[in-house]
């Protein structure tokens, strides 16, 4: 038992090194979700026929097809034989192009909450369509969206456990790599489950607090 | 099968003009005397939540056919005393009668079957719903009285086109107005053939032009000799159709008399005052 | 990608592992979602303390990756003298992780139906156990359909996970091909397609399903 506390004291420095490894990956992702699916959710809801088409096979795809399936297809289909990218970038991508599709579908829903009459009445002022949804819709439909956020935030960590078989090095890699070497799987694995646990925890704290801070009073409380 | 027995009672106190209300009065003291038990009372009940005494020793005794109305200000206990009666809320002392025969609400079985022969009407109306209008009126006559779908069918068809709404069977409750909402629940109450009925403010969630169709029914109840002890603010109602009036406040009875007396201009009643400043508000 | 390729090596591997798939989400859906209903009913009226037990036990499983689980499922077992083979882990991990995501739905599906209901129908005489089954359930599910439909598609997604286990699933038997022959590109492609089939089709099922089980204005607020 002391034997294994100290093995663990020992590598956690190590392990806590693959814990920024795993968060920068998740906001990096979560990044490229954002910018892609706010303009691929305003398609979908305002867009011509062929783009909505476009988008919901977009949308099909990477909801239906595992992360773990997409990695692979991704990382030795394109991005290490065409432009010799890292694993650690390659996921990076995999996984804001897979949140992307989530995200879309979270502000699509958000778009579609906000009342018909408040783009109506932007027009009624006068302005151009694609100010009307940047500025009246799309702020109103971002507060809304938060909660759905916060949950795509911990579904991409939890997702991002997965990256390690490409061969970054994040936590889930370093936590295998221990466990390998030492042959303590049980404690380490242990170990991995009390690391996601937390900073899913802390992060969610961190995206509540937000929440409440861009938080309109009176708003959404009917 | 029809019960139409009771709505045809020709005797009932009912049918008399508001002007006689007094005598009318007498007169169901006289009928209930004469039957010797009211079909329902409600003895001494009394109801805390926590340290708050929400109904302080409040009774109520119902001849048959005879419509009471319960006011009073929102907080006064009025439906907290209406759902003790049937036991949606135990009260912790007090008694009630159903044609004499004393309730024990510790009995689910014997509550179930109180409950069987006492409707309520609520003011959400708590529709089913995921049923059907038909079938929010069919689905106690299967379930609860074990009749055939077929059988449970017809008989809820016959409560819609009473309540006028026969029209309406395949509709969802989100597809009705909620006049017509309350109107189901009235028909699903009155196909259990129930021998009283419990009215918890039936019009207060109702939209204005809305309440006139729902005070129509009850009316229409009133007339065939239906026993109903009704909370509501609707004074008007009141004044012409119950025989007594019980003023609530507090979690006790105030007041209780026919609306002659307690709403007779100058009579310095708690309720006229009451009543006075419901107008002014309204 | 040689036809000959697809045909003789791709798609028989494929198929035997396609079949394991399956016969891995069909039990873990059944009781998974047996599981949540009645966690998600436990937590909705139980006990404080069962309450308590339940919602810590979500929170636990919602905040690790499945991953982890099957990793530590995998490896404590054996060390409580418990000895599974690969798909008796999977499954039971499965299960474990659906329970808790269905409950969540159930959960909220129960604590949704409005109280007046249940008045509503104590006034018409009901027993509890005929308002449960008229009332309570045919509400509760609809409800919940929506949330647990998609839960059902993330565990065919996730059941990719199978492979930590060393249960021989669709994409186990990608992996070992492509490790065998270095073509992980064409391989994950058609084993993407595999799953995209899996997907849509328990899409399409669900679909029909909330079509089937649709109520006019059913769920929204009034």
């Amino acid at each position: 038992m002391q034997e294994v506390i100290f093995t663990i004291y020992e590598s956690l420095p190590y392990i806590l090194g693959g814990c920024l490894v795993t968060l920068a990956c998740v906001s990096v992702a979560l990044l490229i979700g954002l910018t892609l699916g706010v303009p691929l959710a305003v398609g979908q809801v305002y867009g011509a026929a062929p783009l909505r088409f476009f988008i919901s096979t977009y949308v099909w795809f990477f909801r239906g097809c595992p992360l773990l399936v997409q990695l692979y297809i991704f990382f030795y289909g394109i991005f290490w034989p065409l432009f010799e990218l890292s694993a650690l970038a390659s996921s990076c991508i995999v996984l804001g192009l897979t949140s992307a599709a989530y995200q879309s579908q979270i502000f699509r829903g958000a778009i579609e909450a906000i009342p018909q009459g408040q783009l109506k009445a932007a027009r009624a002022l006068g302005l151009r369509d694609s100010n009307g949804i940047g500025f009246i819709v799309l702020p109103q439909a971002m507060r809304l969206a938060i909660p759905g956020w916060s949950n795509e935030f911990s579904i991409l960590l939890k997702d991002s456990a997965l990256i390690y078989l490409l061969g970054a090095s994040d936590t889930m890699a370093r936590i295998h790599q221990m466990a390998t070497t030492t042959n303590m799987h049980f404690a380490f694995s242990l170990l991995a489950g009390v690391i996601y646990f937390v900073i899913t925890l802390v992060g969610l704290k961190l995206l509540r607090g937000l929440e409440q801070k861009i938080h309109i009073p009176g708003y959404q409380k009917a | 099968m029809h019960n139409e027995n009771q709505f045809q009672a020709t005797d009932s106190p009912a049918e008399l003009a508001p002007a006689e209300a007094t005598a009318a009065k007498s007169l169901s003291e006289e009928a209930a005397a004469s039957r010797r038990d009211p079909a329902l009372a409600a003895v001494n009940i009394s109801k805390s939540i926590g340290s708050r005494l929400i109904l302080d020793n409040v009774s109520v005794s119902l001849a048959r056919g005879e419509l009471k109305v319960v006011i009073g200000p929102s907080g006064a206990g009025k439906s907290t005393f209406l759902q003790c009666i049937n036991g949606l809320i135990p009260p912790d002392t007090g008694q009630v009668f159903l044609e004499g025969q004393s309730l024990n609400m510790r009995n689910k079985h014997e509550l179930r079957l109180f409950r069987q022969q006492v409707g309520m009407i609520f003011q959400d109306f708590n529709l089913f719903d995921h049923l059907t209008a038909l079938d929010n009126v069919a689905i106690a006559l299967r379930k609860v009285r074990g009749m055939s779908r077929q059988d449970s069918e017809a008989r809820a068809m016959s409560e819609l086109e009473r309540v006028g709404l026969a029209n309406r069977a395949r509709l969802y409750p989100a597809e009705l107005s909620g006049g017509q909402t309350q109107r189901v629940a009235f028909a699903r109450a009155l196909a259990m053939d129930p021998k009283v009925l419990l009215l918890d403010e039936p019009t207060s969630a109702l939209d204005p032009e809305l309440v006139g169709e729902v005070l129509e029914v009850i009316r229409y109840l009133a007339k065939g000799g239906m026993t109903m002890l009704m909370a509501t603010h609707q004074m008007d109602f009141a004044r012409a159709l119950a025989h007594e009036i019980l003023f609530m406040e507090h979690g006790r009875v105030i007041e209780s008399g026919s609306p002659a007396e307690l709403l007779a201009a100058g009579s310095g009643t708690r309720t006229l005052d009451f009543c006075s400043r419901l107008d002014l508000e309204l | 990608m040689e036809i000959d390729f697809l045909l003789e090596r791709i798609l028989p591997a494929l198929n035997r592992g396609v079949w394991v798939t399956i016969q891995l989400i069909i039990p873990s859906m059944l009781l998974g979602f047996a599981g949540g209903v009645v966690l998600g009913a436990l937590r909705a009226f139980g006990p404080r303390w069962l309450r308590r037990i339940g919602d810590a036990y979500t929170t636990v499983i919602r905040g690790v990756p499945l991953i982890i689980q099957l990793f530590i499922l995998y490896n404590a077992l054996p060390k409580l003298g418990i000895y599974l083979d690969g798909f008796a882990a999977a499954v039971l991990g499965f299960i474990m992780c659906s329970a808790a995501y269905h409950s969540e739905y159930i959960r909220g599906a129960l604590l949704s139906i409005r109280q007046g209901q249940l008045k509503a129908a104590q006034a018409l005489g009901f027993d509890k156990t005929s308002m449960l089954v008229s009332i309570v359930i045919p509400q509760a599910l609809r409800r919940a359909l929506p949330g647990c439909g998609n839960e059902f598609i993330y565990l065919i997604k996730y059941s990719s996970l199978a492979y930590m286990t060393t249960c021989v699933d669709l994409t186990s038997e990608a992996m070992k091909l492509a490790a065998y022959t270095y073509r992980f590109t064409e391989i994950f492609l058609v084993c993407g397609v595999y799953y995209l089939i899996l997907t849509s089709l328990a899409a399409w099922a669900l679909n029909r399903l909330e079509k089937l089980a649709y109520i006019p204005g059913f769920g929204k607020a009034k």
